[in-house]
């Protein structure tokens, strides 16, 4: 299974405050030794919120469009990782040795990525009902 | 901590860290199944302290000091019998190693070295490939028993005796647990990577809907091979057989259709295919390629698959490119299904005729005979020269000749299109 840990915003990191160098150099290991576990898909840091716009969604079809920075800071994402393991509990045990990404309190949310399989359960009584439908007709061409 | 939750923290951080542990022992005692056993000892000391004391801020240390005096215990006990020779001296030496202080962060160089031996010695081929298959999901895996053997769908009691059997013949062959020296590493190497792709072609076999373990099997041998990737990273193969797996990987969204047939690759939705992994499988190429020239068997099957992967639409594949890398694969293993691979892309790239000609060369082949793929193949090269009695009569006995159900039916419906 897949999961995504998201890195969240402090005030240092829509500050463009750059870490310290030897945070820096933790934060290196800590990708390294996930990449040489083969747990690592992908990651990426984000810029801050200042470079960034939000496309808003009104309920009659309109969009409206508002640059950043964006005020809630403890909910804005700084950065994610990609991650492929075994169980949920393996993601959260990795994130657990990450070293801290700021130089102050912060967060690092993880959330299972949906995959093929997970759309299987969220089949409708309907789309239920034409899968039946489907296989029935299959066996009925053999 | 609950207990639930204890024991999901306690696998997670098992698989991990068993690997390191395991191997990390296997060095000190010179003995996987001893290794092993050790670091049994030291999830159980876990599975009883760590609920209560939570989990360690460093749980690998933890789990290794706890082995080492497991070992000692034994020792003392005179309940390890060195596998080798009985001598004091032996048994000195190990007391020596075991009294080692653990240096807070171990030289990840000397780790990695222990972790490739493992791996190495897991599939050393002393071992049949089951065992091999068998061991190294154990030991590098961290897989149970019993995920083992539902994962390749045979009893518990068969694999737990595969293990078993296995780790006898590595101790009674004497088998050092170090990674080759130059002579032997091609050769080597070879035998690892066999082992992963029979890992990872054990899980693309698997259907949706089956167990779902089996389907992990493909991560847990991409999980495998990047790991040897990483602790290889001069090996060209290791690289190679990386990309491999994720370009191949990354179609499985898109081969399974709405009643659960199989979708050949050209008829496949390109939009469901996993980008991230053909991402990632096309960048382990090109270090691949890097790496060496001319490529190996693994990297040349890896870089037919990139050419798929990089064709937006199927019209778009480059065929003669293709064309040139089965000539490649063709050189190097001379064997029948890559020269009929071959064939079928000859006939994309330069006409159905020379595709025919080329399977017309392999009808008396004997590895080939009751593979259903070769008169899958003629029948479309046939079909597509507008000669549909004889494509009819070729599919019809490809369906003949197929073991799956699903696809017998597609290829009887191809047989039948034309009455």
């Amino acid at each position: 299974m897949r999961v995504m840990a998201i890195v969240k915003a402090t005030k240092d990191s829509e500050a463009g405050v750059m870490p310290r160098e030897e945070l820096l150099a933790e934060m290196g290991k800590f990708n390294e030794e996930m990449v040489k576990a083969g747990v690592l898909l992908a990651g990426e840091g984000l810029h801050p919120t200042s470079k960034g716009a939000r496309v808003s969604f009104g309920g009659d079809g309109e969009r409206t469009v508002v640059d950043g920075p964006f005020a809630e800071t403890k909910e804005l994402i700084a950065g994610y990782w990609l991650m492929q393991v075994r169980s949920f509990e393996e993601a959260v045990e990795w994130i657990k040795r990450c070293p801290n990404p700021h130089n102050e309190p912060g967060e690092i949310e993880i959330r299972q990525v949906f995959e093929a399989e997970d759309f299987g359960e969220e089949f409708t009584p309907e789309l239920r009902e034409q899968e039946e439908r489907i296989r029935a007709q299959a066996e009925q061409n053999q | 901590m609950d207990r639930e939750d204890a024991r999901r923290a306690i696998d997670a951080v098992w698989r991990i860290e068993s690997a390191r542990l395991i191997a990390g022992l296997a060095r000190i005692v010179g003995d996987v199944g001893i290794a092993e056993d050790l670091a049994q000892d030291a999830l159980v000391a876990a599975l009883e302290q760590w609920p209560r004391s939570g989990v360690p801020d460093n749980p690998g240390a933890w789990l290794m000091t706890t082995a080492k005096n497991r070992a000692i215990d034994r020792l003392r006990r005179g309940e390890m019998a060195a596998r080798k020779e009985k001598e004091l001296g032996r048994e000195v030496e190990l007391q020596a190693r075991l009294a080692e202080p653990d240096l807070a962060a171990a030289a990840d160089d000397d780790i990695g070295d222990d972790l490739l031996s493992l791996i190495f010695t897991a599939s050393h081929p002393v071992l049949s490939t089951e065992a091999r298959v068998a061991l190294t999901l154990r030991l590098v895996g961290s897989l149970t028993t019993a995920e083992i053997a539902r994962a390749f769908l045979v009893k518990e009691s068969t694999v737990a005796q595969r293990i078993v059997r296995a780790k006898r013949t590595l101790a009674e062959a004497r088998v050092p647990i170090e990674a080759p020296g130059a002579a032997e590493r091609e050769q080597r190497l070879a035998s690892v990577l066999e082992v992963i792709y029979a890992i990872f072609n054990e899980g693309y076999a698997a259907s949706a809907g089956e167990d779902w373990i089996r389907g992990d099997l493909c991560e847990e041998a991409m999980r495998l091979g990047r790991i040897l990737a990483g602790l290889a990273p001069t090996e060209p193969e290791a690289l190679g057989l990386v990309a491999l797996m994720e370009l191949q990987a990354a179609r499985f969204p898109a081969r399974t259709g709405a009643s659960g047939e199989a979708i050949p690759l050209l008829e496949q939705d390109r939009s469901r295919w996993d980008f991230v992994l053909i991402g990632r499988g096309l960048k382990a190429l090109e270090r691949a390629e890097a790496l060496s020239h001319p490529l190996g068997p693994h990297a040349l099957q890896a870089a037919i698959a990139a050419c798929h992967a990089r064709a937006r639409a199927p019209e778009q594949t480059d065929w003669p490119r293709i064309v040139a890398l089965y000539d490649g694969l063709a050189a190097i293993t001379g064997s029948p299904v890559v020269r009929l691979n071959r064939a079928v892309a000859v006939g994309m790239a330069f006409g159905p005729a020379a595709g025919l000609e080329l399977l017309d060369g392999l009808a008396s082949e004997p590895a080939l005979d009751g593979y259903h793929l070769l008169p899958a193949a003629r029948g479309e090269l046939l079909e597509r020269l507008g000669r549909a009695e004889e494509a009819a009569a070729e599919f019809a006995r490809a369906a003949a000749l197929s073991g799956n159900a699903r696809e017998r039916e597609l290829l009887r419906a191809r047989a039948e299109r034309r009455r």
